[in-house]
């Protein structure tokens, strides 16, 4: 039985919209890549898990932009040995090619601690800014999300693990039997393949999908959501081979408690409700949280009210008694993310059956 | 002739600039070697990278392919293949150098001008201005087999969607205020009111409305270069390019003409004559005698040109099935057909196959070689530049004080050690004799390659500049 994961959102200023009037840095700061370098340091120094990146091509608000994912998250890898890195890739635009040469580059980068929450568009000004025909309605967005998924780990398939074998002797890199056209024919766009990259280390990077958005089997991980623990428990889908629920969370500073800093950013924006668990209080109850929680899902993400408050709290008194408890590692344990999350490794749908 | 006073050339106090090309995906790439190592772990391009720097390159430089190569429907198995993606790969990079400029080669037939922006953006903040672009194009449909629009566009508008993606890259790259992001927590929002300006770029090729999401990085925009050989691509270049990526640069008096060439096309697109950084390909092999460098180059040659590959280029030039051949023996008595120009196999085929067949058979029965030797000897070759430091300190000082070039982008024969030598024995002859920086003295790609900041970029308000409908297609 893995540990219990503890997964943490670092994209923009924390999951309130006016998180950033309480960050330790200001606006013109957002995009110094040494404020990446050292939010990378400090989640893998804590303890967690893996780290997400939320994307998309369109710009937020309040950061009124950010840098690429999977950019951001190949940067990381070069700056932490151990910690998870998992970039939102949304779905309902891009090229399911390019998303899966850049996963799969991120995961060779890192050794194997590369993943991918699926993400979608639903705003129909996506379409314009990527010059597509819009994808608007629940079902759109679900078969494109499904059709990449499909695609991305096909491609990843499609070399197999030994596929370089550098023959000296009758001159050939490759053995072209272990590699793979996909043939992927959808509703509206076909792919050939074979990919472009070599196979990743973890065979197929780990994928995180809410249940919503992609079918819990096509899936490694699902997201759950749900207002309080009865809810994120019925909402897990059995189907998925793990279940991280989606916690939001206001805590008790030094100076403040959580219910004080939420009412203070009140006055600026209000926090929008998005069906997700929702903590506000000390360590010791978010403690308490986590560890019900841990009876039920395999592990939770963490959005934070405002990641430079909420960040030092988790790291000093909420991580450590997850690991006396022995609930949480002390540090990632698995030689790849798909292996400390207790997943089973890959399966390479084109495998083929010799020797 | 050359001149002998020093003072009697147009540039000469010019300087040689270094790029290194981090190559794989073709025969001249050595993995037979035990000396050659992954191509695609994460410690060769650090290596590599590192290296680079330590010889105070300008820049690293990926290539990229959106479709493993073929060669009769089949994947080509003889030559390195797999890569990772390159804006990835350059992103890690940026946390492992500090100086050498990071350069990507993105194809704009199958990519999106937003998401291309984006990226490049991206790698350009987290270099600290270190990002460059080698804008490619591609018209054929097999590589579009693997995309949601599959094949959609003619030969003829692979220059004019090249032209509208960097178009609409560069409004978006200036779209935002240089003093857009508050300052601030306590400012009255995150980014300034009307700072930031929306764009719309109206093309038939690009039609797009997008609000940027990053800010200008320290050198503006990233440092766009090229590669295209055609007069259409040189025009391209001259209208558009900071750097071109030629394949001019070991006949001096070819790479002159080029350059010559080149300079007419800038005043033609109205651009001065040192607007732009000529940088041809090259391979360099450096050995301590002259006869070192020679055989050494020989034994690159060698190891380059396998049995396999042989037949393989043979093949290529042929455009006939020739497995029964024996790459040892004569060569093939069988007449060349008509070539493919798919696009599955890049650009390696040869425009005119009977005269190079012909050309091949009076060398061959001249010299008595095999048809392997004769590839070694005539086939598609990376051209190499043999020497010692010395010698070819003085070549690349008559190359680049006359104007014929500004540097190289150097590809190794060998990962990741293949830089070594021209980093330990070339640069410091090319140091003593003024010809190569002894330092870094600016931070961003652009500063290195001494250009000026962006073109459109820097200072202008950018909400009057290209909240606008942009009528590329007009131009000619």
């Amino acid at each position: 039985m893995a540990p219990f994961a503890v997964a943490l959102e670092i994209d923009g200023a924390g999951a309130h919209p006016a998180a950033w009037r309480r960050s330790a840095h200001t606006p013109d700061r957002h995009f110094d890549p040494d404020r990446l370098r050292r939010l990378g340091e400090e989640a893998e120094r804590s303890g967690f898990t893996l780290v997400t990146l939320e994307d998309d091509l369109l710009p937020g608000t309040a950061p009124a932009g950010r840098i690429g994912s999977p950019e951001r998250a190949a940067f990381l890898a070069e700056v932490t040995s151990v910690l998870g890195l998992v970039p939102v890739v949304p779905t309902t635009y891009t090229e399911p090619f390019h998303v899966s040469s850049a996963l799969a580059a991120l995961d060779h980068i890192s050794h194997g601690r590369a993943g991918w929450v699926v993400g979608s568009t639903p705003d129909v000004a996506a379409a314009r800014a990527w010059g597509r025909p819009e994808v608007s309605d629940a079902a759109g967005l679900r078969r494109e999300a499904a059709d990449s998924v499909h695609v991305v780990r096909a491609l990843w398939d499609s070399w197999e693990e030994d596929a370089v074998i550098r023959d000296v002797p009758t001159s050939r890199y490759l053995d072209r039997d272990r590699l793979h056209y996909i043939d992927f024919e959808g509703a509206t766009y076909s792919v050939k393949g074979p990919a472009i990259v070599p196979r990743p280390p973890q065979g197929n990077a780990v994928v995180f999908a809410a249940p919503e958005l992609v079918d819990p089997v096509q899936a490694d991980v699902a997201l759950v959501s749900g207002r309080d623990v009865a809810a994120v428990a019925s909402a897990a889908p059995n189907a998925a081979p793990r279940r991280f629920a989606e916690v939001e969370v206001a805590l008790d500073t030094a100076g403040q408690t959580g219910a004080e800093r939420v009412a203070a950013l009140a006055q600026h924006a209000d926090w929008p409700d998005r069906g997700r668990l929702r903590y506000t209080g000390g360590a010791e109850g978010f403690v308490r949280l986590l560890t019900e929680l841990a009876g039920t899902v395999d592990g939770v993400r963490i959005h934070p009210l405002v990641l430079d408050e909420e960040l030092p709290v988790l790291a000093k008194s909420v991580l450590p008694h997850l690991r006396v408890a022995r609930l949480a590692a002390a540090a990632p344990s698995g030689q790849w993310l798909r292996t400390t999350l207790g997943l089973a490794p890959s399966v390479n749908q084109f495998a083929t059956t010799e020797g | 002739m050359t001149r002998t006073d020093r003072n009697d050339v147009p540039r000469p106090d010019a300087q040689l600039h270094f790029g290194v090309f981090f190559q794989g995906v073709n025969h001249w790439t050595i993995w037979t070697e035990p000396g050659s190592g992954s191509q695609i772990a994460p410690e060769s391009y650090r290596a590599v990278a590192q290296t680079a720097e330590r010889g105070l390159f300008d820049a690293f430089f990926l290539g990229e392919g959106l479709r493993l190569r073929e060669i009769n429907g089949k994947v080509h198995d003889l030559d390195v293949a797999g890569r990772p993606d390159a804006i990835t790969q350059l992103s890690a990079l940026a946390a492992v150098t500090t100086r050498i400029g990071l350069v990507s080669t993105s194809n704009v037939t199958y990519n999106e001008p937003a998401d291309l922006a984006r990226r490049f953006g991206g790698l350009d903040l987290l270099s600290r201005g270190r990002a460059g672009w080698n804008v490619v194009t591609t018209d054929n449909a097999w590589t579009g087999e693997n995309f949601r629009r599959g094949g959609y566009l003619d030969h003829a508008d692979r220059y004019r969607r090249a032209e509208q993606v960097l178009g609409a890259a560069r409004a978006i790259w200036d779209s935002w205020a240089d003093d857009a992001a508050a300052r601030s927590t306590d400012a009255a929002a995150w980014a300034r009111e009307g700072s930031i300006a929306p764009v719309t770029y109206r093309g038939d090729l690009v039609d797009i409305e997008v609000t940027g999401s990053l800010p200008r990085s320290r050198q503006g925009h990233p440092v766009i270069f090229q590669a295209g050989d055609s007069s259409e691509g040189r025009d391209f270049a001259a209208r558009n390019a900071d750097v071109i990526f030629s394949a001019h640069g070991y006949e001096f008096d070819d790479a002159l003409a080029f350059a010559e060439d080149i300079r007419r096309r800038l005043a033609v697109a109205g651009r001065p004559a040192d607007a732009l950084r000529i940088l041809p390909g090259s391979s360099i092999i450096v050995g301590d005698t002259e006869s070192e460098a020679e055989e050494k180059a020989r034994w690159v040659r060698e190891q380059q040109i396998t049995p396999g590959t042989a037949l393989a280029q043979a093949t290529l030039l042929w455009n006939v099935d020739l497995s029964g051949y024996d790459p040892d023996g004569p060569l093939p008595d069988v007449e060349p057909q008509e070539q493919d120009n798919s696009g599955a196999f890049g650009a390696a085929r040869r425009p005119d196959s009977r005269a190079t067949v012909a050309q091949w058979r009076d060398a061959a029965a001249a010299h008595g070689w095999s048809l392997r030797q004769t590839v070694i000897e005539l086939g598609q070759r990376a051209r190499s530049h043999v020497g010692t430091p010395a010698g070819l300190a003085e070549k690349f000082a008559r190359f680049v004080r006359e104007g014929a070039i500004d540097g190289f982008n150097l590809s190794p024969y060998l990962v990741p050690d293949g830089l070594d030598d021209v980093v330990d024995s070339l640069i410091p002859a090319l140091q003593e004799r003024g010809l190569y920086r002894t330092e870094y003295t600016g931070t961003t790609l652009r500063e290195h390659l001494q250009l000026p900041p962006a073109r459109a970029g820097l200072g202008v308000p950018p909400a009057a500049q290209f909240d606008r409908e942009a009528s590329p297609v007009a131009q000619k």
